[in-house]
């Protein structure tokens, strides 16, 4: 996978994950582009496109589109699994997630997608250890406050 | 934490730094954190490759790791690696699929399931692994037959990941070795997948057909309605794929309508990437399949319009190659170029349309060169015409130039000259230098009419260039200067050759004196002054002769073969081609026009939209119906060739063909162009120079070799002067003994000894070994490491007790590495139980660990039929690397030069704690040069071959051992430090 956006359906960006090296301008010339894309096209279309020589696999759920960058070779449909995996997980740690809990605990929704995809390959299938690895995560903020603070920030600075 | 971090955007710089950290962590007792640096690991390998490669092994602990997490995340890496190289991993198969037959079996713990199905990710991971196993390979393909089954068995329930896992496993089916159940079950699939109502799945479907139609045409007919209601389908993308699918069937009698359908998304869509893909796809077919002139020329007219300045710049050069080269039979041509340019010249005549700036190029040089087709009166309209466009202001410099140009070509035919005048009076005055020039050569042409007309004669686009490149009129010149004395033209590599062999010749002389002077008392100072001087002697007699015999050469060449070449021979040759009418094109002609007659008849009496979409069904699917049931593309082949580039029968002028263009315009300016001929003359030459340097290589070879040789042994005994314990004399000599004894045994066995080469005496060779044999032959093969080369010798016994006649050795180009062929590959015969070696020097182009070399040996045996005897040769990294011998000031000089450099921390054993024993083992197996060694630290210096110098150095602290790589080449130390871990684990 090469990069992973989420948007609204106004086309304001929620949440971006690179696992490529581009440079910020590239970054934000490609996802204007697909922003204006994805949003023009119809819910009744597929929800794979081809642009340039990559595949976009896009969903949408409620008002946000979840849209992934996969190679050419890629399989389109675990794609969309992975997708739907990860909005599993989002709505199990926040409880029937919307789009609010993700502008406001950003930081939350990288960590689980770092738990769930690395390198932008997955790594942990099973719902239950992804949310396990968060909730040790969360423990640990409570017990030394301080320190995971600056360390979330050094983790949100490396995830943009 | 950290190590998501690391697997993040990470810079190759810092790899190295936190490599030992990673490897550690895999051994870690917690499940995720071995996962993750495995995954980080994977990223690494993602990022320099090289870097971690001597921990392939901890890959396949890995791969076995307890915890199914873990080894999941071992398959990311092996299938990168599998997709570089799948021939490495064949054994990994079995495990492979044992894996996927727990996975599908339902082995695993409950939490890897996904909507009741096991490990989704897994499978296709897996899958995907064994498509690539398996490809081509009918024995690894045998093993997974039973599992891929199984799992196409399995994924019945209807979830998106199934299809997921369905797809993957069809795409593997078709990669593998086929297997006709297997096959069935995927077509089965397939059909599922194109019919269902689901519009990913329906994309999906016909990305699988689009793969599969390769090997198996016939499935596309039966989907063929569901592919024409694809093609109407109103999202883009399926239709899009939809024509994929098509470009991929196309045939000769399909063409018209498949390219249609794709102009008419041509034009629909506005994206750039697609129209340049899309371009050349259309481009292609045309050019492959178009059934007769006037559609083939509309098409790339569409295409042209339509692409406009995005195409690849390729298409309208193919283009213009193709118009003028032309086909197999002349009349063809000349219909094309008329329509070509009637065509052209009546686009001109509309009003207000612009097109863009590349189609204008392509209308004007067609124009200027075929205008002459359209008879007598015209070429002033089409100069007319071309007026009109030249001043308009919609246009580029650059095609104002391709319009002078076509002007200047027409202007000899035309009779009256108004406009050119008008043109020549405007465009001298021009701001832009190009067209000014243009507009000057083109009034001078014009004030002398009878000379141009000889310049640019009609017709002669590819033809004239030939008669220029012989240059054959400067000979009387040439031939008139040297009977006045006049030194005889010596291309320049043969200039620097003779310098070369004279500054051998002089600096032999001093070296030979300075070491005889020196009084030096060494062991082998008597045997190395005498072998010194005779080989210094030797060489100056042959120097001598390589250049007489060169001025000899020249000269002769000179006079021989171009005098005798007619300079009239390659124009009326061409003139007087014969115009045969081909009668076969000529039917299939009127076949394919009666066929799409029919189709336009009947799509008019017919007018009911289904119907329709069945006739275009069947106008699409006509070829593969009839009569092509498998191989599609090699029927298409053999129907279509006449609008195939004349390529080989051309190849010889291919050279100056493909820059037609340029050259037709420069062609005019030739004459007043000196220089651009003496150019030409240069190249003539030099080739002929290469001839005579093949004839007389055998001397220089000779040469080469002994004076070769001796440098050396010169440097060896400066090296002895300068520090007296010299490790690297002792060390050659150490090497250089015992396999020299081995091999003479060896060599013994099979009657070999007198065939080793007598280089073999003068450096370090490797063992004799055996690479191939059978009952009339056996090739054996040994190294010579030669001080610039590798030198890899065959050695060809021939057992039987009868001659073999045209034996001939070839090795297969290899990607790494440079292979000269040394003289004397091909012989015509191999006496009965007798000896004969090929020779090969083999350069290394960028570094790696190990390749490999592969060729094949043919022979006859009394006139029988040939044998072809085939063999491969491992060769690694340290077969290219050779010690360079520098001081320590050097040293110093080039460590700082050099930019790559890699660090290292390397645990000792106890039985080279002591440095100097250490770096001894690394000289002898790696053949490293100490420098110096200081204290705790040692300095070594090597090279690649050719001229890639490494430095190293070395500093141990307690029992660990720093090592510090740099060199000029960016990978090189990475490798180079795999060596020496190997070389420290190994002793």
């Amino acid at each position: 996978m090469q990069f992973m956006l989420l948007f609204s359906r106004q086309g304001k960006l929620r949440l971006q994950k690179w696992y490529v090296p581009l440079s910020d301008k590239e970054k934000k010339k490609i996802t204007r582009e697909l922003v204006q894309t994805v949003l023009a096209r119809k819910p009744k279309m597929c929800s794979f496109l081809e642009w340039r020589d990559l595949k976009i696999v896009y969903k949408r759920y409620a008002s946000l589109y979840f849209c992934c960058a996969i190679e050419d070779q890629d399989n389109e449909l675990i794609t969309l699994e992975i997708i739907h995996r990860y909005v599993e997980l989002l709505d199990k740690y926040f409880g029937s997630v919307c789009e609010l809990d993700i502008i406001f605990n950003f930081e939350k929704a990288y960590f689980i997608l770092d738990e769930f995809l690395l390198g932008g390959e997955v790594q942990e299938t099973s719902k239950k250890n992804v949310l396990k690895a968060i909730e040790q995560a969360d423990l640990l903020q409570e017990k030394t406050e301080h320190v995971s603070h600056s360390k979330s920030f050094v983790g949100c600075k490396k995830a943009y | 934490m950290a190590l998501t971090i690391v697997s993040q955007i990470f810079p190759r710089e810092m790899i190295p730094a936190v490599l030992p950290l990673i490897e550690d962590k895999l051994q870690h007792s917690k499940e995720i954190i071995r996962r993750k640096a495995v995954l980080a690991l994977y990223k690494f390998y993602l990022i320099a490759p090289n870097q971690v490669q001597h921990i392939h092994i901890k890959f396949r602990k890995a791969l076995c790791d307890r915890d199914v997490g873990v080894m999941a995340a071992s398959l990311h890496i092996y299938l990168k690696m599998i997709k570089e190289n799948s021939s490495a991993y064949k054994d990994l198969t079995g495990s492979f699929v044992t894996i996927l037959k727990q996975v599908v079996g339902g082995k695993l713990p409950v939490d890897f399931n996904y909507h009741s199905v096991p490990a989704p990710w897994l499978q296709i991971q897996l899958l995907r692994i064994l498509g690539l196993l398996g490809k081509d390979d009918q024995r690894t393909s045998e093993l997974m037959y039973d599992v891929l089954d199984e799992s196409l068995r399995r994924a019945e329930l209807n979830h998106n990941v199934t299809y997921a896992i369905l797809f993957e496993c069809v795409h593997t089916v078709y990669s593998i070795y086929p297997k006709s159940e297997l096959l069935e079950k995927a077509a089965k699939c397939i059909g599922k997948f194109v019919l269902s109502p689901k519009i990913n799945l329906k994309y999906l479907g016909l990305k699988a057909l689009t793969y599969v139609i390769q090997q198996d045409p016939t499935l596309a007919l039966q989907h063929q309605m569901t592919i024409i209601e694809c093609l109407d389908h109103p999202d883009p993308i399926i239709k899009r794929e939809t024509l994929e699918l098509l470009y991929r069937i196309t045939n000769a009698q399909n063409i018209t309508v498949i390219v249609q359908k794709m102009l008419e998304y041509l034009h629909q869509s506005k994206e750039e990437y697609i129209i340049v893909n899309l371009v050349g796809k259309i481009a292609e077919l045309a050019e492959k399949y178009a059934p007769d002139n006037a559609w083939f020329i509309q098409t790339m007219n569409a295409v042209f319009s339509v692409g406009g300045d995005v195409m690849h710049p390729d298409i309208p050069n193919n283009f213009l190659r193709l118009l003028a080269e032309g086909f197999d039979d002349e009349t063809e041509n000349q219909q094309l170029r008329l329509y070509a340019v009637q065509s052209y010249f009546t686009l001109l005549d509309v009003e207000n349309v612009f097109y863009p700036q590349r189609f204008l190029q392509v209308m004007s040089w067609v124009l200027g060169e075929y205008s002459y087709l359209l008879g007598k009166e015209t070429p002033e309209e089409v100069i007319t015409k071309l007026y009109k466009l030249l001043t308009s202001d919609s246009i580029s410099s650059e095609t104002k130039a391709w319009i002078i140009a076509a002007v200047t070509k027409l202007t000899p035919q035309a009779h009256s000259s108004n406009i050119v005048e008008r043109l020549i009076q405007e465009f001298t005055t021009s701001l832009d230098t190009c067209l000014r020039q243009h507009a000057f050569e083109l009034k001078h042409l014009h004030e002398n009419v009878k000379f141009m007309k000889g310049l640019l004669p009609v017709d002669k686009s590819c033809e004239d260039m030939v008669v220029d490149a012989s240059l054959s009129f400067l000979d009387g010149f040439v031939a008139e200067e040297l009977s006045q004395g006049a030194a005889p033209y010596k291309p320049h590599h043969q200039r620097q050759e003779e310098k070369l062999s004279q500054e051998k010749v002089l600096s032999f002389e001093p070296y030979g004196l300075s070491f005889s002077s020196s009084g030096f008392s060494g062991r082998q100072s008597p045997a190395g002054i005498s072998l010194g001087s005779d080989i210094s002697g030797n060489s100056t007699d042959t120097g001598l002769k390589e250049t007489n015999s060169l001025k000899l050469e020249g000269i002769k060449k000179l006079w021989g073969k171009e005098g005798y070449l007619p300079k009239k021979e390659s124009k009326t040759g061409d003139e007087t081609e014969a115009l045969p009418v081909p009668q076969e094109n000529i039917i299939m002609e009127n076949v394919d026009q009666i066929i799409t007659k029919k189709d336009q008849s009947q799509v008019l009496t017919q007018s009911k939209q289904e119907k329709e979409k069945q006739l275009l069904a069947s106008s699409l699917f006509v070829g593969l119906g009839s009569e092509s049931t498998i191989n599609l593309l090699g029927k298409a082949d053999t129907l279509s060739h006449k609008f195939r580039r004349k390529s080989k029968v051309k190849e010889t002028k291919s050279g100056q063909t493909t820059t037609a263009q340029n050259m037709t315009r420069s062609s005019f300016s030739s004459s007043s162009n000196v220089t651009y001929e003496e150019d030409y003359y240069l190249d003539n030459l030099q080739d002929r120079g290469d001839k005579e340097v093949k004839k007389f290589s055998l001397n220089s070879e000779l040469l080469d070799s002994e004076s070769l040789t001796e440098l050396p042994l010169v440097e060896k005994i400066s090296n002895c002067r300068l520090s007296t314990p010299s490790l690297f004399a002792d060390n050659n000599m150490e090497v250089f003994h015992p396999p020299q004894s081995t091999a003479a045994s060896l060599a013994n066995e099979i009657s070999l000894a007198s065939s080793l080469l007598e280089e073999t005496t003068e450096h370090m060779h490797s063992d004799l070994m055996e690479v191939c044999d059978n009952e009339t032959i056996s090739v054996s093969s040994y190294k010579i490491w030669k001080d610039e080369c590798l030198l890899m010798v065959w050695s060809v016994f021939n057992k039987s007790a009868s001659e073999l006649k045209s034996a001939n050795l070839e090795i297969a180009p290899a990607e790494n590495f440079k292979i000269t062929e040394q003289p004397g590959c091909c012989l015509p015969v191999i006496e009965a139980e007798s000896t004969k070696n090929f020779q090969y020097s083999v350069q290394m182009e960028k570094p790696f660990t190990e390749g490999n070399l592969s060729g094949f040996i043919n022979y006859q045996v009394m006139d029988t039929h040939s044998v072809q005897l085939e063999f491969s040769v491992n060769l690694s990294l340290l077969d290219f690397i050779r010690p360079l011998k520098i001081s320590t000031e050097d040293f110093g000089k080039l460590w700082l030069s050099f930019a790559n450099d890699v660090k290292q921390n390397v645990k000792m054993s106890e039985s080279q704690a002591a440095l100097p024993s250490t770096l001894k083992a690394l000289q002898q197996e790696l053949r490293l040069h100490v420098v110096d060694i200081i204290g705790n630290e040692g300095l070594l210096a090597c090279q690649l071959l050719p001229s890639n110098p490494c430095l190293l150095h070395f500093r141990v602290h307690g029992d660990m051992l720093a090592l510090w790589f740099r060199s000029s080449c960016s990978t090189l130390p990475d490798y180079l430090l795999y060596q020496c871990q190997k070389v420290m684990e190994g002793s």
